[in-house]
């Protein structure tokens, strides 16, 4: 059986929606036969007609809806079309929702999808990585899954987690990234990054569908040089594993992070800024990044190819690195 | 008055309401002399010229049973619903005993568990939680409770305002959707803040039955919002609720309002609520000149003594503060 990275995100809907009275999906055209703009929830209305509910394009009060939801009980998801769209309910999500717990001692259970990232023919306002944009608010969990088995279980994690989560799913890897079963026998917490390649050179730190770019080039590079490159995957950027981000430095004194968001104040930025200021006696060389270019997401699949970082443009930057 | 409900099913809300108004007007003035005696940092924000809206809203709602979100100018509304002084002082004060704990201040608290939520400073954007508490309700099969929002003219020009009560109509919630059209949204009047020739034509828009009052007519007020709740509550879907008055003070009390005519100030000194209200509890024979004058007096003392207990109350501590956004810590 192969199953992929939107199948797991179904499945974990499916299960939540059947355990538990209290969750329920909302969003634009969810429900029916249509199933949402990515067919994540095809199927869950016909078995959940009560609890998958369509919304108006309206991503504002999707989100104060389902705030007002999460403090009267209930565990709402609510599925954005595109990350990008998640701009009109930043105010929602950042001050009503982000704040809630510290103002007022009660926290908000709610989980908000957001399909992101870049595809070939995205263009500008189909394919961003806000991911930076949410953490820099205080009260948000912000997870990015980069893994069939993590699509499956951290979206189980986000709505068992009381807090309001920012579910970050990369229409990249939807229909690419395909596994065995959604179920892993590595049970990691949410919050813990995760080894996906062990090296000793030096150390890539990544996550979401930068990963699968990382660990090409890291495959790359052992062939050609015998360079062995440990690549982390952070699976969750906020709150950050400054634990596992400090060790791995620690065995490689070299660090190259890779995200496909935007680079000023950036995801890369921060552990960057992690590393600098509490690990810099591990390094032997400066820390370096590679983001997207500082310029809007090209629609042109051969100019959006070279906007964003891929193993062709990891490789000389990690030879790069080696070299200092 | 419309003669839709028997006046006398008003008698035991309009005892409550007016008593909420008088409490309201008492709590205002002493926190403005207070704000004016720099006792108290930060934004103050008042409710005059809103007390019999804001008042009719709190009676005809159950805390815990129906969903309620006042604004910066519904102490009443709060007092009504049953909310008391000291939560209302303790908040302006930061008091460690309060509910926000001087997180937040001035009015922005509330008590979500409650059906209240804690407002924040972004207009319009309480519109959509309120109804995404009724929708709980639905989910879970209560029925019988109801929703009320309250905004104010300028609140009617944010996006949030106009998703929310799209959504809200579009669910056919039992929400009742206030609009207090105090004539000026800080500083700035109707004429350029909407186009349209009345509020509730939006309403109309919306799909919700609208319903109009003078809200400086005390039992014109209190009728029209009995009217509007009921049918909500009824399952009859959403309303929309106009009430017209003057913001009889600054946005804040840092603003002198200089800015509102003077011929409109005086004439709200002339006819409000408190002059309606006091004559209408009278011609009805539900209270004395002297039986009003003397819970005046009660409700200064009950603000006066409730202040300066919240003023007697620990301030925040900062070497004692978590400063902990979230509920749930992962373990390292």
């Amino acid at each position: 059986m192969s199953v992929t990275y939107i199948d797991a995100i179904h499945q974990a809907m499916s299960e939540l929606l059947e355990q538990d009275p209290s969750v329920f999906l909302y969003g634009q055209d969810i429900a029916g036969n249509f199933g949402g703009a990515f067919k994540a929830t095809k199927g869950l209305h016909t078995r959940f007609p009560e609890r998958v509910i369509n919304s108006p394009i309206s991503e504002d009060a999707m989100i104060g809806l389902g705030m007002g939801a999460a403090l009267a009980g209930m565990k709402p998801i609510v599925e954005m079309q595109f990350a990008d769209f998640s701009s009109i309910a930043l105010n929602q999500f950042a001050n009503n929702c982000a704040s809630h717990y510290y103002r007022t001692g009660q926290s908000v259970n709610i989980t908000l999808r957001l399909p992101c990232g870049g595809t070939a023919g995205g263009g500008p306002f189909h394919s961003q990585s806000l991911e930076a944009l949410f953490a820099h608010f205080p009260g948000l969990h912000v997870f990015c899954p980069a893994s069939v088995a993590d699509a499956y279980q951290m979206l189980k994690d986000a709505v068992s987690i009381p807090d309001p989560v920012v579910f970050m799913e990369h229409k990249y890897l939807y229909r690419w990234l395909k596994a065995e079963s959604w179920q892993s026998s590595e049970a990691l917490p949410p919050h813990k990054a995760r080894i996906a390649r062990s090296g000793r050179h030096a150390t890539i730190i990544t996550y979401s569908a930068m990963l699968p770019e990382c660990l090409r080039a890291a495959d790359e590079l052992a062939a050609s040089s015998g360079y062995e490159i440990e690549v982390l995957d952070l699976r969750c950027i906020k709150p950050l594993d400054s634990d596992s981000i400090l060790a791995s430095v620690a065995r490689t004194g070299r660090v190259l992070v890779v995200s496909e968001d935007f680079p000023y104040g950036g995801v890369a930025a921060e552990v960057i800024a992690l590393i600098a200021s509490e690990g810099l006696h591990l390094l032997d060389a400066p820390p370096m990044r590679l983001n997207s270019k500082d310029c809007p997401i090209p629609q042109h699949p051969k100019l959006w190819a070279a906007h964003r970082p891929s193993a062709e443009s990891i490789l000389p930057s990690l030879r790069y690195l080696l070299s200092l | 008055m419309n003669g839709i409900a028997p006046l006398e099913t008003l008698r035991e809300p309009a005892l409550k309401a007016y008593r909420a108004m008088e409490l309201a007007r008492a709590f205002d003035n002493k926190i403005s002399a207070l704000y004016k005696g720099g006792k108290i940092m930060g934004g103050v924000f008042l409710g005059r010229g809103h007390e019999a809206i804001a008042a009719s809203q709190g009676v005809f709602l159950t805390q815990g049973k129906d969903c309620y979100a006042p604004f910066i100018r519904e102490m009443a509304g709060h007092f009504a619903w049953g909310d008391s002084i000291l939560d209302a002082a303790r908040s302006y004060f930061g008091s460690v005993e309060g509910i926000t704990r001087g997180r937040d201040g001035n009015v922005h608290w509330g008590k979500p568990h409650l059906g209240n939520p804690a407002p924040i400073s972004h207009l319009g954007s309480g519109g959509a939680v309120i109804a995404g508490m009724m929708l709980a309700k639905r989910l879970r099969g209560e029925s019988g409770s109801v929703g009320v929002i309250c905004s104010g003219d300028g609140t009617t020009s944010t996006g949030a305002f106009h998703e929310a009560a799209n959504l809200i109509a579009v669910e056919k919630l039992p929400i009742v959707s206030v609009i207090t059209n105090n004539q000026f949204a800080y500083s700035t009047p109707n004429s350029q803040e909407f186009a349209c020739e009345s509020l509730n034509d939006r309403g109309k828009g919306y799909g919700m039955r609208t319903h109009e009052c003078d809200g400086r007519n005390f039992l014109d007020t209190l009728s029209c919002m009995q009217r509007a709740i009921a049918a909500a509550r009824a399952g009859e879907g959403p309303q929309w609720v106009l009430a017209h008055t003057l913001r009889a003070c600054g946005h804040g009390e840092h603003d002198d309002a200089a800015y509102i005519p003077s011929e409109l100030k005086e004439d709200y000194q002339q006819h409000n609520a408190f002059i309606t209200g006091s004559q209408q509890l009278q011609e009805q024979g539900w209270m004395s000149a002297e039986e009003i004058e003397q819970q005046r007096r009660e409700c200064i003392d009950d603000v006066q003594a409730q202040i300066t207990l919240a003023q007697r109350e620990a301030s925040p501590n900062p070497n004692n503060e978590d400063w902990q956004a979230y509920s749930y810590i992962p373990q390292s």
